[in-house]
């Protein structure tokens, strides 16, 4: 008989940042248990405090280097309430959304292309030297290059409105502090046809891969679960910049629905596990075991009732038409959703492109200071929470983030299980494809673990394989 | 020539590659063109494609002198990732992509701390960055006289 194993993927490849993966297999070969740590560094909300409020939306951008403008614009908007203002100027808002909309966009376009492409195009368990984004430029390099233009778009378009590539400084409390050139403007304008146009390839890219992988899509660490995002107040329309909170069963019951973003702490609660830096959060009536969530591209596509954009709109119709309206509980199902997002945000970034008060020169609102403010974002990754308290003296005294990948963070959990129960139960030999189908189910989430340190040297992969005395079996390394 | 300096300034000594290619963008010296990013990714293949030399400037890990300088070429490693796309990659993207190959150097500033969330450079990683904007500075100076065409 086979003794007991532990398998540890450290870190998981091809996310933002790094992760471990620990499988426990017992002596028959199968998976008892399957987790996915991350050393999420909670650090950052005790090193915000005695900032002073002005310098916290460029501040939060060192929290990370993957979605530095989602963290700009999540702690802006928290910073307008504590600045008593509830509503930004038409300028303001407008250059604001025009940030976000490049953001999301550069960073879905990044994460199709370049992270999960490999996986889609050449299958989960085709050999690791073909997964990479040179193989998918060696067979389709019209879509390489493409890729690359699309998310320099969306760069120069945050640039634009933040001012620099790099801790931009754009949003400020209030409001903004530049609007946009006419000659910027045009630069963008002169592109965007061409920017839609790749926008609704690459969603036909997607939904082809998803409705001609339907066997694989439907079952591959799926399961139904809760969803939550913003919707806009008026209609509960996708709005990735500004809403209510809404919750919805697997089965599109109505948990709650246009909440405002600032009772957040009343919806959820933020559960700890002893295995886990990272929290878990459920929604507060329905308890930690059917309380919990997902938050994301899917999630977002399944709480919206519609999209404000007409290509957009038929996409996420088409999505929408697959489960017949109800949510879509397809883990990879997330690509496909990324995808109407990145052409729901060219639409918009059009729109915005074509409205004068981009070049408006009110760019500041005005109003009675208060001592507390949450801004809520629908970020690439999902749903990010910035909870500030401040001082008589504009010095932060308390901060609370819920990132993204922390509200999905269960779902996660159990895509991994999931996955590892089906793919590595009752296996002799363990195969590094076989372990890429976990990595699979993880990536589709795109999560951000990143510390976002990057130096020359360091060799961050290392897959571990260890009996069940803790022995080390067989162990890889590479570089990503 | 093109100067891009990468990392995150928020992680102490990990803000080298940062620190190094600001402070020669302040200098406004003449044909260099200055980058400064978070990290390396794929639209850096389009970036250098334009030009003929490049100097990537990163914080370095385990580097025994003040700093290293090397002349790199394009190179895939086997599995890719956005977060941390090294130079070679970025090279061999743009050899793939478009065609270029431009003359390429990685200079690594030696760092030691990159755990914290921390702003600032540590005492010993900035007398290092001193040092290789020293080197830097000399090399320049090189590169344009080799430029030079004594008259016959």
């Amino acid at each position: 008989m086979s003794e007991p194993r532990l398998i540890e993927i450290s870190p998981v490849t091809r996310v933002e940042g790094h992760g471990k993966v620990t499988i426990h297999l017992n002596a028959e070969n199968q998976v008892d248990e399957a987790r996915l740590h991350i050393v999420e560094f909670r650090g950052f909300e005790r090193f915000i405090r005695g900032r002073l409020m002005w310098e916290v939306p460029v501040i939060v951008q060192r929290l990370c280097g993957i979605c530095p403008v989602s963290h700009h614009l999540a702690a802006a908007k928290a910073m307008d309430m504590i600045a008593g203002v509830d509503q930004l100027t038409p300028t303001g808002e407008k250059m604001r959304r025009l940030m976000h909309y490049g953001q999301v966009m550069q960073s879905h376009v990044l994460h199709f292309f370049h992270l999960a492409a490999p996986d889609l195009l050449f299958g989960f368990g085709a050999p690791a030297e073909k997964r990479n984004i040179f193989e998918v430029i060696k067979e389709q390099p019209e879509l390489g290059k493409r890729a690359v233009l699309m998310r320099k778009y969306g760069q120069e378009i945050i640039e634009a409105t933040a001012g620099k590539k790099i801790h931009g400084t754009g949003a400020i409390p209030g409001g903004i502090n530049r609007n946009l050139p006419i000659e910027r403007r045009d630069h963008f304008l002169s592109t965007i046809d061409e920017m839609i146009e790749w926008s609704l390839d690459a969603v036909k890219l997607a939904r082809d891969y998803t409705l001609e992988h339907e066997d694989v899509v439907a079952e591959f660490g799926s399961f139904p679960s809760n969803y939550m995002s913003l919707v806009r107040e008026s209609d509960g329309a996708l709005d990735l910049y500004h809403g209510n909170l809404r919750a919805l069963s697997s089965i599109g019951d109505t948990i709650f629905d246009q909440v405002s973003y600032t009772r957040y702490h009343e919806l959820i609660v933020e559960d700890v596990r002893s295995w886990s830096y990272m929290k878990f959060p459920y929604i507060t009536e329905l308890g930690p075991e059917a309380g919990w969530y997902r938050v994301g591209p899917l999630a977002r596509m399944n709480t919206a009732s519609f999209i404000d954009t007409p290509l957009a709109d038929a996409a996420h119709k088409d999505l929408k038409a697959v489960t017949s309206g109800t949510p879509n509980n397809s883990t990879l199902a997330n690509h496909w959703a990324r995808m109407i997002e990145v052409l729901h945000c060219v639409e918009k970034i059009r729109e915005l492109l074509n409205d004068p008060d981009l070049q408006g020169t009110d760019l500041i609102a005005k109003g009675d200071r208060r001592e507390e403010g949450i801004g809520v974002i629908e970020a690439p990754r999902g749903n990010l929470i910035h909870h500030y308290k401040v001082d008589e003296n504009d010095q932060v005294t308390y901060c609370n983030l819920i990132v993204s990948t922390t509200h999905n963070n269960e779902g996660m959990n159990r895509a991994v299980k999931d996955v590892a129960v089906k793919h590595l139960s009752g296996q002799e030999q363990i195969t590094e494809g076989m372990l890429n189908h976990v990595e699979v189910a993880i990536r589709a989430y795109d999560p951000c673990l990143s510390c976002a340190t990057h130096a020359l040297g360091q060799m961050p992969l290392q897959v571990e394989l260890f009996d069940a005395d803790g022995g080390l079996v067989d162990s890889r390394a590479q570089c990503i | 020539m093109l100067l891009i300096g990468y990392g995150n300034p928020g992680r102490g000594d990990d803000g080298l590659g940062p620190a190094f290619s600001e402070n020669m963008a302040a200098r406004s010296l003449p044909e260099l063109d200055v980058d400064t990013d978070y990290q390396l990714v794929a639209e850096h293949a389009l970036t250098i494609s334009d030009h003929d030399l490049v100097v990537f400037a990163d914080a370095e890990i385990g580097g025994t002198k003040a700093y290293s300088f090397r002349e790199i070429s394009p190179g895939a490693p086997e599995v890719l990732g956005s977060h941390s796309l090294v130079p070679e990659t970025v090279l061999a993207l743009c050899e793939t992509l478009y065609g270029a190959r431009p003359k390429a150097y990685a200079l690594g500033i030696s760092g030691y701390e990159y755990g914290d969330v921390k702003e600032g450079l540590s005492e010993r990683a900035s007398a290092n960055l001193a040092d290789a904007e020293a080197f830097f500075l000399d090399w320049l100076k090189q590169q344009a006289a080799s430029k030079v065409v004594l008259p016959a």
